[in-house]
């Protein structure tokens, strides 16, 4: 049941002004996006058009502190084919962006951005990897990137390297 | 022809046979391949989490071409359109350069616009073009029935690729499977996506989908199928096993990379293309060829 009282007006308009929510009040429920989701067709928990609808409610608390916003994957289906030109799957992005403002990060995530904030890359180059490269002929790869820990440092990110992973 | 070479995270790791054949085929075809040290990870993996972030990540990569006075190749298309949204977002606004020049002014780069960014299999196709691969084939590859898989990035959001093809009915990788030799084959959900990126995040949904699609690959009866990205790689070379134990069936489908096929055809041998090094076995396509 929704209650009106719980729900935040101001939700659509916080997505608005984040990169990638812009077209968000442009989506008249058509569904297009939910038909075509490869994710949604396996796993039912996944649903753009009813995240958006949603978030247009203000239903700000039961969507950023969801698990479903995190299972899209990108493949850009939905956003191809919107009628509306919503930007569906940006707009997701500019959602699990804000989820993670307020606290909610899926702990694999969180451990993607501690190996990007460690290593430079999401995969660790360790001396492993460039004996085995150089036994297939292949150059030595960078090891380490301390930029881009300067760079999470700047972003505010280096407070999810320095986290347990547990929100 | 010369370009700063861009590996991205997971090949250089993950998938040597792709740089390797990459590099085998782009040499004979007067590709110069400028490796880059300085190239971190592209930005992609921080889009959900944070896309300033991202954006600042991917500047900073086309801040070092730029100084080498190069554009970037890369084999990765989530790099691609990762490093082309950056370009696109920073030529719109004015307010976005500033605010990330500030940024990057603090690691002592800058990043104002102007580095094109490619992925390979596009440069074979717009700037090598069919001819020309079509004539560096050596070897007879026509036995072969390859399923393409364009995967996501290649082509979505379009918005960033010109209109290069239709993203639901495109047609340059069909094309350079042809150009190579061999017979492209057209599958049911032909544009369905791998759903590597909730691998990890939910594998039953990454696993079923994977599945999904090899099984309407094995149904019209491929004899391999095509990738163009190191990630769609993972889930159908290095996941295939545990796939078929998760759904309980057997799929056996060899796994090639394009550079991978265009090589073969090339004449390079097995060791060169790296395919020793593939998951699923390819003795008995090899073969058949």
């Amino acid at each position: 049941m929704i209650t009106i009282t719980k729900l935040d007006p101001s939700f659509k308009y916080e997505i608005s002004k984040t990169p990638g929510g812009q077209n968000i009040r442009r989506c008249f429920q058509c569904g297009t996006c939910s038909a075509g989701c490869p994710v949604g067709e396996i796993d039912e928990r996944y649903n753009p058009r009813k995240i958006i609808r949603m978030a247009l409610l203000g239903m700000k608390e039961r969507v950023l502190a969801s698990d479903f916003i995190w299972l899209c994957t990108a493949c850009y289906t939905c956003q191809e084919r919107c009628p509306q030109d919503v930007r569906i799957t940006d707009l997701i992005s500019a959602i699990t962006n804000l989820a993670v403002k307020e606290g909610h990060i899926h702990p694999v995530l969180v451990q993607q951005v501690k190996a990007i904030g460690s290593s430079g890359r999401l995969h660790s180059v360790t001396d492993f990897i460039n004996k085995r490269r150089a036994s297939m002929g292949l150059p030595n790869a960078c090891p380490e990137y301390p930029e881009i820990q300067e760079i999470f440092k700047m972003t505010g990110l280096s407070r999810l390297v320095d986290s347990d992973g547990s929100e | 022809m010369k370009y700063a070479f861009f590996l991205g995270c997971a090949a250089p790791v993950l998938t040597g046979n792709y740089e390797l054949s990459t590099r085998a085929v782009a040499k004979r075809l007067g590709i110069g391949l400028v490796d880059v040290d300085e190239f971190a990870c592209c930005g992609f993996p921080i889009e959900s989490i944070d896309h300033k972030t991202t954006i600042l990540m991917a500047a900073r990569n086309l801040s070092i071409a730029k100084d080498l006075g190069l554009d970037i190749l890369t084999i990765c298309p989530g790099c691609a359109s990762t490093l082309l949204e950056a370009n696109r977002e920073l030529k719109e606004s004015r307010e976005l350069r500033e605010e990330v020049n500030k940024k990057l002014g603090k690691i002592g780069r800058s990043y104002e616009g102007g580095v094109k960014v490619k992925h390979f299999i596009k440069v074979l196709n717009e700037d090598i073009g069919t001819d020309k691969v079509k004539s560096s084939v050596k070897r007879n590859l026509e036995v072969l029935r390859i399923a393409p898989h364009y995967g996501c990035h290649y082509l979505k959001p379009s918005h960033l690729f010109n209109q290069y093809e239709d993203p639901e009915f495109p047609h340059s990788l069909d094309e350079l499977i042809s150009a190579a030799g061999a017979r492209p084959v057209d599958y049911q959900d032909k544009m369905d996506c791998c759903g590597g990126i909730a691998f990890g995040i939910d594998d039953n949904i990454s696993y079923t989908m994977t599945g999904k699609k090899l099984e309407n690959i094995k149904k019209a009866g491929a004899d391999a199928i095509c990738l163009v990205c190191p990630l769609c790689n993972v889930m159908y070379d290095r996941n295939q096993r545990a796939i078929e134990r998760k759904l309980d069936t057997s799929y056996g489908l060899p796994v090639l990379f394009y550079p991978q096929l265009l090589g073969l055809a090339m004449g390079f041998d097995e060791e060169e293309l790296g395919l020793n090094l593939n998951r699923v076995k390819v003795s008995e396509l090899l073969s058949k060829i």
